[in-house]
């Protein structure tokens, strides 16, 4: 049985299709990575999975359980942690944790553990005590988590685990979901990061608008978006429209980079054939302060999903 | 009842954190007894002496309905701040939440009925009901401040914004107590005042109390008033405990 099965998926807020009709499949003990833009439709699909909204129209099962029908039994399957902090900032780090486990029906005993573990392995340790108000962004953000991890449930939601978070605590977050996966459950997480995703996720589906644009495993993914990109940045930007011609006739689509005047990239398929690009624009005399080879930003591969045919 | 014992020590544990509900519970009582009572009680009661057994069921029943006007707003607070949808995604009880706030609620409203009491047998007041007729009197105002809570609990839950729920009750519970006969008797007032003062249920509940504070049968009024907070838990607590867990 699938952790999630949801078919055509659609919710409205006044005139905003925010979901368009989505379906998608999370296979049992898989990391899945949803990716989009502000606005996509992350958050909205995330609710409606984790029961805190009613879809429209279209189904969703949760371990066969169907969200609107059978909240109670998805509930128990499943834990949440949104996109905002959901943590009581009039209490303790580890009342938050305490309360939580109470909830979950754990004795005084094995809560105190849990959450002694939770602030360990969360390196809030020392702030175990204070009251949440006190703490900063990314250690709300942690108590967060490990809030929702206070029973270990068979599918966790996360939310934009890691916005805000620095790249230490990024990467122990990371650690513990691997950790989770390992022990068997299943993580469905919405990443603005591609790197993120590629990190994590075992399949990552790409959302925009509300709908799929493409969805697969990382590789299937990443041999439909192209292997690498290459970002230059002209000394001059006023060379930019003659730099962006030649990108465009060496290596196929370039484009300009928002917010950077003097800013190009370009999908490259092979590291030799971006050398020989930025070969070509020296002999035209059109100078590169800087260059990079690296993996395509979230706007690129919207680029490259919306400019291609739609992958399966 | 773990998880409603679980969220009735949170919301104590809060309450203690947040001097403003402390304000609540023991300053308002203790101002409005002092204004109305050395104001006011030479010139409607003739002494504070005599204002005051008049005066204390009337504060105690005010000081209580104006508390349960924060039950509303906490409420939506935790929504706004979004600490509910991680209860909600909870196999908990249906309604658990909501009970063990109220409960928090009961303590508060228990210590300001205390503060009231105290306050007024320190004033003078001496109810000629005994223990018996104050406990009973408490009692019944606490009942009718827990049922009152459940509509305030389903306006936090529909309205959302912290702000709005807290102006929609006081534009509810201060005219409710002032257009009542808690600090003068209605015959004084125009007759179509008096007509309102009659038949809100806040004249009902001052009077049943006075009646159990002064030792007296409260009559027909107690009986509507269990009746009013028997329909008050019937209609509004099953809605609110729906509308918490419908998805939105
Ligand atoms: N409660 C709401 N009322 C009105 N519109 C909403 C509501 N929630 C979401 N929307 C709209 O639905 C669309 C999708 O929002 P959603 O929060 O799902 O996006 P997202 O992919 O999570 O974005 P982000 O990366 O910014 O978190 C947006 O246009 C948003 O304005
Ligand atoms: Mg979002």
């Amino acid at each position: 049985m699938h952790a999630v099965e949801a078919s055509g998926l659609v919710k409205a807020f006044g005139a905003t299709r925010a979901v368009d009709g989505i379906d998608l499949t999370v296979p049992t003990g898989s990391v899945y990575g949803f990716l989009g833009p502000n606005g996509a439709g992350k958050t909205t699909t995330i609710r409606m999975l984790a029961t805190l909204l009613r879809p429209d129209a279209g189904q969703a099962r949760v371990f066969g359980h169907d969200v609107v029908a059978e909240p109670a039994a998805v509930r128990g399957r499943i834990s949440l942690t949104g996109q905002y902090a959901s943590v009581d900032e009039t209490l303790t780090g580890r009342e938050n944790l305490t309360l939580l486990g109470r909830l979950h029906k754990l004795t005084r005993a094995a809560t105190a553990t849990r959450a002694d573990e939770l602030l360990a392995a969360f390196d809030l340790a020392d702030d175990g005590d204070r009251l949440v108000r006190t703490y900063s962004g990314g250690m709300r953000r942690r108590l967060d988590l490990a809030a929702g991890l206070v029973v270990r449930p068979d599918l966790l939601f996360l939310d934009e685990p890691t916005t805000g978070l620095d790249p230490r605590s990024r990467s122990e977050v990371w650690r513990v979901v691997r950790g989770l996966v390992a022990d068997g459950a299943t993580v469905l997480l919405t990443t603005q990061y591609l790197d993120e995703a590629d990190q994590l996720a075992d399949r990552i589906a790409v959302i925009d608008h509300g709908r799929l644009v493409a969805a697969g495993t990382n590789s299937e993914l990443k041999s439909s978006i192209g292997g690498g990109t290459l970002h230059v940045r002209l000394r001059d930007p006023g060379d930019r429209e003659a730099g962006l011609a030649l990108l465009a006739r060496a290596l196929g689509a370039a484009v300009p980079v928002d917010g950077d005047p003097a800013g190009l990239t370009a999908r490259a398929e092979a590291a030799g054939g971006a050398a020989a690009a930025l070969a070509e624009l020296s002999w035209a005399g059109i100078e590169v302060a800087e260059f990079a080879l690296g993996q395509p930003t979230l706007d690129e591969v919207f680029l490259a999903l919306t400019t291609k045919e739609k992958v399966a | 009842m773990t998880a409603t014992l679980a969220f009735g020590g949170r919301a104590l544990k809060k309450f203690r954190r947040t001097p403003i509900q402390l304000l609540d519970v023991a300053v308002h009582p203790v101002v409005f007894t002092l204004i109305f009572s050395f104001l006011f009680g030479g010139a409607v009661g003739g002494s504070i002496d005599a204002y005051i057994g008049y005066l204390v069921p009337g504060i105690l029943v005010m000081t209580l309905l104006v508390t349960t006007g924060t039950t509303g707003a906490a409420l939506s607070v935790d929504i706004a701040t979004g600490v509910y949808d991680r209860f909600r995604t909870l196999s908990i009880r249906p309604g658990a939440v909501l009970t063990g706030a109220l409960i928090g609620d009961l303590v508060r409203y228990a210590l300001a009925s205390v503060v009231v009491i105290v306050l007024g047998l320190a004033l003078g007041f001496r109810p000629a009901g005994g223990v018996a007729g104050v406990l009973g009197a408490v009692l019944l105002v606490l009942l009718f401040a827990v049922s009152l809570s459940w509509l305030w609990t389903l306006l936090a839950l529909t309205i959302k914004t912290p702000g709005a729920v807290l102006a929609l009750t006081q534009a509810v519970l201060y005219p409710l107590s002032f257009f009542s006969n808690i600090f003068t008797t209605p015959a004084t007032l125009p007759g179509w005042l008096q007509a309102f003062v009659d038949v809100n249920p806040v004249s009902h509940l001052v009077s049943a109390v006075r009646a159990l504070m002064a030792g007296t049968a409260p009559g027909a009024s107690l009986g509507w008033l269990l009746l009013g907070c028997a329909l008050l838990t019937a209609v509004f607590a099953p809605l609110a405990v729906r509308r918490f867990n419908a998805a939105g």
